[in-house]
């Protein structure tokens, strides 16, 4: 009986936390179109959204309710099944990560051992559904997309994943929390990874190119190159399942602002001493937050600034310089934590 | 950057065909090209034009020589004037007519306004080709304000119908002079902001250094004309070279590719020939607004136009290459057949040669630097 109790409120915790993060993933996904659109309008001496709701921050609520009552439309020479089950196949790859993101010092859905681990196997699972989308739709530019799509994921994979090896390196645990435990050195601010010695300054810039290819964000926005492709793997997609791809591609780029924030730039961890004001560690969540949207703004800024790179040249970027680049970073980290063990890149000239 | 040889593996693989077009982001209009794919990279190309067909050429038939000036318009919309300018020309040949220095001078500072705003229209969007949207934005932006100084001068913003057989429709209003040299001078640092965005950005750069490289001999022979033909390498441009109207009377240098971060010919070089364009014609509506002399803007003309039978041909320099108006009257007061002769439909002709062996994204940098647009294809 008492465990089927306890059984139960185990249940009941992950339901709860379920139903918690996808109200996270929706408001963050639907508020980031929003601020992509503002950010974009002001880049480009124009206005953005400003007619629904304050400062028309009700722009994406009125969007999304457009999309949800538009017809359900499949082609009728579509792969109907496959066709229906990619974007699912999408949204949950990227809705899986938000189970070991961490929202602040304890504040997280779940804390796995292998969370960086987790993070780069579930992420894999969006190159399946992106490839039986564009596949189904049996539409030649859904299929160039694709395509282009599986070869990008596949390869800038390998200078993400290796880059992410660092910060395990230094933290000595692939628990997202741990990492950013481990960081706590050097008044809160010179314990970060990125300043942990000149390797992991250069892996974070690594990382963070590679991720930007891997979700596919501009310059490196090949499989739904508009100019190009008309709409990618996406073409003949509208409506709720539309809704879908959007929404992932959206809460994508928040999931890769948070953990290069929390792998890289020190997580909840600040130079502050303000950081007890608030209970919970409420401070430090905001910290992370404010770390991750300057991120994020980084990511839309690239968007309106860069022309994006030809296929050759992008497969060029990830196969001669960021392979290499992060395992240099990587063998040099290893070669760091030899020489000086458990010492920070600051720490060799002062007392911290 | 070469294209790529494309050689059968055996391994039973067959082409792709895609059709890139009539509803496409970067075919500018109503064009369809049928790619036939092998992967990423074209092997054959084949255009299909006509979508936009209005049959302008036999609209001239049925009506009087005034009458089919608002036509010209529709011939290319991004550059009215120039086309305006080009048939003006073509019938006061045929008759004749001597046009007042002071209309001479206001065709000029038309013309070459629409240039700079054509231009614009050019580059922005090859920047969106390109993949950078922003920059496309911004030219938009300062298009606007040459926008509105045709809008003060003829009270459209697109399709002008200003000029006039024997002369111009309008005088200059009052304050054109001023507002147009303080247009003129933010143009400069506006296009030095728009080089430091897109000409000088290195992905940019990259994506079309030794691109679809256009050779002095094929441009020649396909009859490439304009900033095409310049990108290309070869220095000819009517306004210096057949000069008409007032050009003589004006200075002004012509930009001619010189491969800068490529090869001479290649998708940069034309873009960058438009962007130098855009300051020669900046120093000549400049030059112009100074010479401007006083007097009547219309020359006089019989109330009803019937030249003499007899054909003529005239070519002006047009944004998008040499606008050739070819004219037949047999002395009625309609023409007999009116024949247009356009840069873009000679850029899209070249397409299927120099397309096999590169890849998508460079097919959208080629349609994108040749600057075709749709109706001056079909008229």
């Amino acid at each position: 009986m008492e465990i089927f109790l306890q059984e139960g409120l185990v249940l009941l915790k992950a339901a709860l936390w379920a139903v918690a993060l996808s109200l996270v993933m929706a408001l963050v996904a639907g508020f980031l179109t929003y601020l992509e659109r503002k950010v974009a309008g002001h880049m480009q001496a124009r206005l953005g959204p400003n007619r629904v709701g304050p400062y028309g921050l009700l722009q994406f609520v009125a969007d999304g309710v457009k999309l949800f009552l538009k017809e359900d439309l499949i082609p009728s020479d579509a792969d109907a099944p496959l066709f229906r089950f990619g974007p699912y196949l999408v949204f949950v790859g990227s809705f899986a990560v938000f189970a070991v993101l961490p929202f602040g010092e304890r504040i997280v859905a779940t804390d796995l051992n292998i969370g960086l681990f987790y993070v780069l196997a579930i992420t894999s699972i969006e190159t399946v559904g992106l490839l039986m989308a564009g596949w189904a739709s049996n539409n030649k530019w859904a299929l160039l997309g694709a395509m282009r799509s599986a070869a990008q994921s596949i390869s800038y994979e390998i200078p993400v994943g290796v880059s992410f090896l660092i910060p395990i390196v230094l933290a000595g645990s692939m628990s997202l929390q741990g990492i950013i435990h481990a960081q706590a050195g050097g008044f809160g601010l010179l314990g970060w990874n990125v300043f942990h010695n000149p390797f992991s300054l250069a892996a974070f810039f690594v990382g963070c190119t590679a991720m930007v290819a891997e979700i596919n964000r501009t310059p490196f926005d090949l499989p739904e190159a508009e100019s190009e492709l008309v709409a990618g793997y996406n073409t003949e997609y509208s409506g709720m399942r539309f809704a879908f791809f959007f929404l992932a591609e959206y809460a994508n780029i928040f999931v890769i602002s948070m953990i290069a924030a929390a792998i890289f730039l020190g997580g909840w961890q600040l130079p502050s001493p303000f950081k007890d004001i608030l209970p919970f560690g409420l401070v430090g969540s905001f910290v992370l937050l404010a770390k991750a949207a300057v991120l994020v703004f980084i990511v839309l800024w690239l968007r309106w600034t860069l022309p994006r790179v030809r296929v050759d040249q992008l497969m060029e970027v990830c196969w001669k310089y960021l392979t290499p680049m992060a395992l240099v970073c990587l063998m040099g980290t290893a070669v760091w934590m030899w020489a000086f063990p458990g010492r920070i890149f600051f720490g060799l000239f002062g007392t911290a | 950057m070469q294209p790529f040889e494309l050689t059968d593996l055996g391994a039973g693989t067959k082409e792709m065909m895609l059709n890139m077009g009539p509803q496409h982001p970067s075919t500018h209009g109503v064009i369809k090209f049928v790619l036939r794919m092998d992967g990423e990279v074209v092997a054959a190309l084949d255009p299909d034009v006509g979508f936009l067909h209005r049959s302008i050429e036999k609209i001239a038939e049925k009506l009087s020589y005034p009458d089919f000036m608002p036509y010209t318009d529709r011939v290319d919309y991004v550059a009215a004037m120039n086309c305006n300018f080009g048939y003006a020309r073509v019938v006061e040949k045929l008759m004749k007519m001597e046009v007042p220095k002071r209309a001479e001078y206001i065709r000029v500072i038309v013309a070459e306004l629409n240039r700079i705003s054509s231009h614009l229209v050019s580059v922005g969007t090859f920047g969106n080709d390109i993949g950078a949207v922003t920059p496309f934005l911004y030219a938009i932006r300062d298009r606007e304000l040459i926008n509105d100084l045709l809008e003060m001068l003829c009270g459209a913003r697109l399709t002008y119908n200003f000029v006039r057989i024997g002369g111009v429709a309008f005088d200059l209003p009052d304050t054109f002079k001023e507002k147009a040299i303080a247009f003129l001078d933010t143009l400069e640092p506006k296009l030095k902001e728009f080089n430091t965005l897109l000409s000088e950005n290195r992905i940019f750069r990259e994506r079309l250094a030794g691109v679809c490289v256009i050779s002095k001999e094929d441009a020649v022979a396909y009859g490439v004309t304009g900033p095409n033909l310049r990108g290309s390498g070869v220095d000819w441009d009517l306004r210096r070279d057949e000069p008409y109207s007032v050009y003589p009377e004006v200075s002004f240098e012509v930009p001619v590719g010189g491969g800068l971060v490529g090869k001479v010919g290649d998708a940069f070089d034309r873009y960058w020939v438009r962007i130098k364009e855009m300051q020669e014609s900046a120093k000549i509506v400049r030059q112009c607004l100074e010479q401007i002399p006083e007097g009547p803007i219309m020359a006089k003309i019989p109330r009803v136009l019937k030249p003499p039978a007899g054909d003529a041909f005239d070519r002006t320099e047009a944004p998008r290459g040499e606008l050739g108006y070819y004219l037949v009257s047999d002395g009625s007061s309609k023409p007999q057949r009116l024949k247009i002769r356009t840069g873009s439909f000679a850029a899209v002709s070249i397409i299927p040669k120099i397309a096999p062996g590169w890849m998508i994204a460079d097919i959208v940098a080629l349609i994108g630097s040749l600057d075709i647009i749709a109706p001056e294809i079909d008229r």
